[in-house]
């Protein structure tokens, strides 16, 4: 069975080509087909996830495909804890999100096309994970970035859309450089792309304290830009103008933490470089309570999960950096679930109202029952709460934080728990409570909506239950892969669970007192704090500091290069052209057609031969 | 003292007054002769090399005679031709024949 391992890529790729081609024609049927595809996908991947359940060892298989001078460059397949966990992930929220898509894209012109880009999202992702080396890596890497492009920009006919997806485009492309270098930097130390090799070169110090610490950073840059981190975060919230359920599955579940499976791949070479930890743990810890700031007063649905994506992600890279590796890779596991879930729930409210302004909604809960109660299931699994999924894994990552000695870092952290609460519950209470916004016809929603987010739903109840502070069933699971040391869970501490569970709690509060019992007039605490607010209104102005900074520069870089281009370079070739004209104009001067001038100029060059043939005959 | 030499200077002589006439005379039946001048004066110098040159034989006389029949075949082909550019554009003045350029 594990000669087959390989098919789990190749058949979304297989089905990608296909619809490419036919997919127009195909009309209903291929979203069918997709879905197949990844539905056989996601059996395999629960099969290698099951043979590693019941503690099969890794593996890699490889095949040369290219030797440059003495190095071969190999591409092939890795299976190990890791990996197996990450294909499960992938497939499986790939497959609900595809048998979602069939309702939500319902009627959409270009049905075919997006259903054969979300098949090459899945081929990208599962090859990424599977990836035995940096190089192939690196090509999934950028193959989901193109992936991300062309679905964000889905609907390209919306000015917005296309901005969106060139957004995202440049900026991820901003981190791939960097880890574009480390992995150049890494293959000059090493000599070699695979991952085994490079651990084992860390591990026997074969590469300088200094260029550990230089290449880690630099391919946390590289994770920075995928997955939405301060200062690279802009991309993600206005990557929300794709359709919802690529929203779902690429910005929330899977490509976006591709940069935190990225660093716990490469986890070796952080562990190496305390440096390197650090500055990951801050930008994960700034991370974590700077977005989930702004998502406290956006109003767009799927903004505000678009920054308690980034913030959670935040948390994962914090995790990664307070030595807390299962933590981070159980979070992510969780997140998937949960964020999914609630992307999908609101795009049935999407769907059904056809805005995304939440002030625009409210008292939801009646007409859309179901939807409701996934959201706030997903809601109270974000927040926190136990026994939901949420709960276990934040609890770990704050059990590390506090362990591994950043007190500051777990205040932030902590911080951002009531943040998380408090904006998921405004969310809920303006869409599902209150009195309606909006009259009018609500959508109903098709069972292909509904059955993913139920069976969303239901993991994220239950997936937290791997990992509980009484039973490190993750944790140990993980460890075989001994790829670190920092997979031992922390020590329970009850004082952190009881506080984050009330600061949880208390976030809930505030946003019932606000929003539902409409004690507290949140225009009047705008008011109040009106600078607070218009800066976290505004996204703290990054966007603008950007413009006027970064992009400016790269505009005005653009205008001298191109003025470069239009008057030096192209004045050049119009100058060799001009040159060649004239000649040939000259030349054209000497044909005169009367045949008596022709004949005398050759004789004349007869002449002239004769004479250099016989006076000159010592130089020839 | 009749020798090559003499025989030479008589053929470049005559060349050169062949070449002057292609060259400068306008009429075309003048050009065609002067051809003719140009050709002879290279059947002299076929003759002359044929009796006083190195390996003196019949081979030089006998090429002559094959260049004079083809001599006599290029002057009626290109009589003819003058006569169809003669009846077709009204002149035979060489200078007027400039389609080349057109």
């Amino acid at each position: 069975m594990t000669a087959y391992i390989w098919l789990i890529p190749v058949l979304p790729l297989l089905v990608f080509l296909f619809l490419i081609g036919f997919g127009s024609r195909l009309k209903q049927a291929a979203g069918y087909l997709a879905s197949l595809a990844v539905a056989v996908s996601f059996v395999l991947s629960l099969y290698v996830l099951a043979e590693q359940w019941m503690m099969a060892g890794s593996f890699v298989r490889q095949v040369s495909w290219l030797t440059a001078g003495e190095t071969t460059f190999s591409v092939g397949l890795e299976v190990n804890r890791l990996n197996a966990l990450m294909l499960g992930i992938v497939s499986f929220v790939s497959l609900l999100v595809h048998i979602y898509s069939l309702g939500y894209m319902q009627g959409d012109e270009r049905y075919g096309t997006y259903f054969a880009y979300l098949a090459l999202f899945t081929f990208s992702m599962l090859g990424l994970v599977l990836s035995p080396n940096l190089l192939q890596t690196y090509i999934f890497w950028e193959l989901v970035g193109l992936s991300s492009f062309l679905l964000i920009g889905f609907w390209y006919f919306k000015p917005e859309a296309r901005e969106a997806a060139k957004k995202a485009f440049l900026m991820t492309r901003v981190g791939d450089v960097a880890l574009f270098a480390g992995m150049i930097l890494l293959f000059w130390q090493v000599g070699s792309f695979q991952f085994s090799e490079i651990f084992a070169a860390v591990d026997a110090g074969k590469i300088p304290s200094g260029m550990v610490t230089l290449t880690a950073i630099l391919i946390f840059i590289g994770a920075m830009g995928k997955s939405g981190q301060f200062p690279l975060h802009t991309w993600l919230p206005d990557a929300m103008e794709g359709p919802t359920p690529v929203s779902a599955l690429i910005h929330a579940a899977t490509m976006v933490a591709a940069g935190v499976y990225l660093v716990a791949r490469t986890y070796p070479l952080f562990e190496a470089s305390e440096t390197a930890l650090l500055v990951v743990a801050a930008v994960g810890g700034f991370t974590a309570i700077f977005a989930a700031s702004i998502g406290l007063v956006q109003t767009d649905i799927k903004r505000v999960l678009a920054y308690s994506t980034v913030s959670q992600l935040g948390y994962m890279m914090l995790a990664l950096g307070a030595a807390g590796y299962t933590a981070a890779v159980f979070h992510l596991g969780t997140h998937a679930f949960f964020k999914a879930l609630l992307f999908l729930a609101a795009g049935a409210v999407i769907h059904a109202l056809h805005t995304q302004d939440i002030r625009e909604m409210g008292g939801l809960w009646r007409k859309m029952p179901l939807t409701g109660w996934v959201f706030l299931i997903g809601a109270l699994a974000i927040s926190g709460i136990p026994p939901f999924a949420g709960y276990f894994s934040k609890e770990e990552i704050l059990l590390a934080t506090w362990e591994s000695g950043h007190p500051f870092l777990f205040w932030l952290a902590l911080a951002a728990v009531f943040f998380t609460s408090f904006y998921m519950f405004r969310l809920y209470f303006m869409v599902f409570a209150g009195a309606p916004q909006k009259e009018g016809l609500i959508r109903p929603i098709g069972r292909e909506m509904s059955v993913p987010m139920i069976i969303l739903a239901i993991l994220s109840v239950v997936a937290g239950w791997v990992n509980t502070p009484w039973s490190h069933g993750l944790a140990s699971w993980l460890s075989a892969d001994q790829l670190t040391t920092s997979y031992a869970a922390p020590a329970f501490n009850g004082w952190i669970t009881v506080l984050s569970v009330l600061l949880a709690l208390g976030g809930i509060g505030l946003a019932f007192l606000m929003y539902y019992r409409e004690a507290l007039s949140p225009a009047r605490l705008a008011d109040r704090f009106s600078a607070v607010y218009q800066v976290l209104l505004n996204k703290y102005w990054i966007d603008e500091l950007y413009r006027v900074t970064v992009v400016w520069l790269a505009v005005q870089m653009g205008r001298l290069l191109q003025w470069i281009d239009r008057w030096i370079i192209s004045g050049l070739v119009a100058l060799a052209g001009m040159l060649a004209a004239g000649v040939g104009r000259l030349g054209a001067g000497l044909q005169t057609g009367q045949v008596q001038t022709a004949h005398l100029v050759s004789v004349v060059g007869l002449v002239v031969l004769l004479l250099i043939l016989t006076l000159g005959g010592v130089w020839l | 003292m009749v020798n090559l030499a003499s025989y030479l200077s008589i053929a470049a002589i005559l060349f050169c007054l062949g070449l002057f006439g292609v060259l400068t005379k306008r009429n075309a039946v003048i050009v065609l002769l002067s051809i003719e001048l140009m050709l002879n004066a290279v059947n002299l110098n076929l003759v002359a090399f044929s009796k006083y040159g190195l390996f003196p034989g019949l081979d030089g006389q006998v090429f002559t005679l094959f260049s004079l029949t083809v001599a006599a075949a290029e002057a009626s082909v290109g009589l003819a031709i003058l006569i169809a550019l003669f009846r077709n554009r009204g002149t035979a003045e060489v200078n007027e024949m400039d389609l080349m350029k057109r």
